[in-house]
């Protein structure tokens, strides 16, 4: 049945894939910047590798898992553009009127991000093995990448439909880029946070969430079938998508006043 | 006789926005079912934030209204399934299809696939998008765009539909479909319609009852023909033979009445005695010696209404748009 709740996230999921699909601007550098600074990486931090305790050998292993979290930044600037897109034209006065409820919108909106999330770890996981990227964890391994990569793009993109709710503007939500990709360089980016030698450095990391996303991911391909290592990674990413749906939620609830 | 339900129904409907002036400030209609209700008034006069609130998106500060019956605060849904609008942006998607956003709209009205194609085609057709129907609608014209959005508002057979300013900005061709598609509608089903415009022409061609709106309060309401018949005064244009003689003709046509608002090239005065006075300012002007290339005696506009009761023209009384004197995110 179209109209209840399941039919309703799926008009909707639809509806938000097929305009991020749509939007090569928008899809294109989500691909490709994180494909860029894999190979930068790759090719300038080669000797990294050489350092008592780096966990393996090919920093290509090492770095892949960058791509997947900066991937999900990408989604973020995504879900956000186009929730501000809907609060600026009107769209989202249009939906309030149907009998749409509200959590559908949101859910919705996230089939966009879960789109996009799942054709960026596609092709971070094909360009890897193309690259000859180890995985330790083998396919299942490669399956649950995808699945946290996923999880990651939507906590992100909670985060940018949050930012678009509360301000309806677009830009709010371009500003927010930077400080997420700060975030992501202030972790275990390009080491592992026992190998970060500045004491600020590493307790920063320590904190940072996204430190975990990326271990997390890192030992499906370096160590294996680490328990610890993905319960951090799935809690973290679990907890901050939480924690953004909340959020967007009440700004939602506050930007859709209807009676 | 009234009906005992009215379609539209409000009371000293207020809405104040945090730091800013009362949008709308104690408005009292009524608009019974099938009737065309043209809601004039500059820009940032209030109209807006009153469909905002008569449609359920905007919670009023005060007052109460009912839209088909129902409470437009506590019975929000109900309102929803009776009315259509379609609000002041044409609000679509640039990267859907016109199909697209009609399978959207059907599917969210809780419509199966079969019945959604089926009514989304028909609308499309109506509005004579049947062929653009697979275009995405960022390739639109402003016209389709805005055809389009009235179709979607149309989905679910709404017993009331509003339209904010539905003809701003489209070309005459556009605004004169749409216009035959009000009254098409009112005429064939019966659909009450709520219409905000700052056009007089269409007020006065659409509507069955006007209300016009000035700083949030109704200035002056009722039948087109009876409000202007109130005013009651023609005005006269004159067109000097010579227009150096601009001057004087102006002085002798001053004797008869106040000036209004004319062309560069013309003369114009409200007559104070009314239309019998027109022979007098023939005679007046002969005597003067003053030759006239063009005279004529223009009844009273609905411009003339909102000047009588205001104290300006509706013409160029635009004053700060509504969104900018709104502070709360969903104020329009």
């Amino acid at each position: 049945m179209s109209g209840g709740l399941a039919g309703q996230v799926a008009t909707l999921a639809r509806r938000s894939a097929t305009r991020t699909l749509r939007q090569p601007m928008m899809l294109v550098p989500s691909l490709l910047f994180p494909l860029l600074l894999l190979a930068v990486n790759t090719g300038g931090l080669d000797s990294a590798t050489r350092l008592p305790g780096f966990p393996t050998n090919s920093y290509l292993t090492f770095a892949l898992a960058i791509a997947f979290v900066q991937g999900a930044l990408f989604a973020a600037n995504s879900a956000g553009n186009n929730m501000a897109s809907d609060v600026e034209t009107g769209f989202l006065s249009r939906l309030s009127l149907t009998p749409m409820r509200r959590a559908s919108l949101l859910v919705g909106q996230l089939g966009g991000v879960v789109v996009l999330g799942l054709i960026q770890a596609a092709t971070f996981l094909a360009a890897g093995i193309a690259a000859g990227a180890h995985f330790e964890a083998g396919v299942p391994g490669a399956l649950l990448i995808v699945l946290l990569s996923v999880l990651i793009s939507v906590a992100f993109g909670a985060l940018g439909a949050f930012a678009a709710l509360r301000t309806g503007s677009g830009e709010a939500v371009q500003g927010l880029f930077p400080l997420m990709f700060a975030a992501l360089f202030l972790s275990s980016m390009a080491l592992p946070r026992d190998l970060i030698e500045t004491d600020w450095f590493r307790t920063v990391a320590t904190w940072n969430p996204v430190s975990y996303m990326l271990e997390g991911i890192r030992s499906l391909m370096i160590t294996g079938w680490d328990g610890e290592a993905l319960a951090l990674a799935f809690g973290c990413a679990g907890g901050l998508a939480l924690i953004t749906l909340a959020a967007a939620s009440a700004a939602l609830r506050t930007r859709m006043t209807r009676t | 006789m009234r009906q005992a339900t009215a379609a539209i129904e409000a009371e000293g409907l207020v809405r104040e926005f945090k730091k800013g002036p009362r949008a709308v400030d104690g408005i009292d209609l009524r608009v019974e079912p099938g009737q065309v209700y043209g809601f004039l008034g500059p820009n940032g006069a209030g109209k807006s934030t009153t469909v905002h609130m008569l449609t359920t998106l905007l919670p009023p500060t005060a007052g109460s209204a009912t839209v088909g019956g129902y409470d437009v605060v506590s019975e929000g849904a109900e309102v929803r399934s009776v009315i259509g609008a379609a609000l002041q942006e044409a609000a679509l998607d640039p990267y859907l299809t016109g199909r697209e956003h009609m399978k959207l709209q059907t599917s969210l009205h809780g419509m199966n696939r079969s019945e959604g194609r089926a009514r989304g085609d028909e609308l499309l057709e109506r509005v004579g998008l049947t062929q653009a129907a697979d275009r995405r609608v960022g390739g639109y014209s402003g016209g389709m765009k805005r055809r389009l959005d009235v179709a979607l508002a149309l989905v679910h057979r709404p017993r009331i539909l509003f339209l904010d300013e539905p003809t701003t900005g489209l070309d005459p061709q556009s605004r004169s479909a749409l216009w035959d598609e009000v009254q098409r509608l009112a005429a064939d089903r019966g659909v009450t319609f709520f219409l905000t415009t700052q056009y007089l022409e269409e007020a006065d061609l659409l509507a069955d009852r006007v209300g016009i709106i000035h700083h949030g309060r109704i200035v002056a309401e009722g039948d087109p023909d009876a409000l202007k018949a109130e005013i009651g005064r023609p005005s006269v244009e004159a067109i000097p033979a010579e227009p150096a003689e601009r001057p004087r003709v102006a002085e002798v046509l001053r004797r008869f009445g106040d000036p209004v608002a004319s062309s560069p090239k013309s003369v114009a005065v409200r007559l104070a005695g009314g239309e019998t006075q027109l022979a007098e300012v023939v005679r007046a002007l002969d005597a003067e010696s003053l030759a006239v290339e063009h005279l004529q005696l223009h009844a009273p506009t609905l411009d003339d209404v909102f000047l009588a009761k205001t104290g300006r023209s509706l013409e160029g009384a635009g004053e700060e748009p509504e969104a900018s004197r709104a502070t709360e995110p969903a104020a329009a």
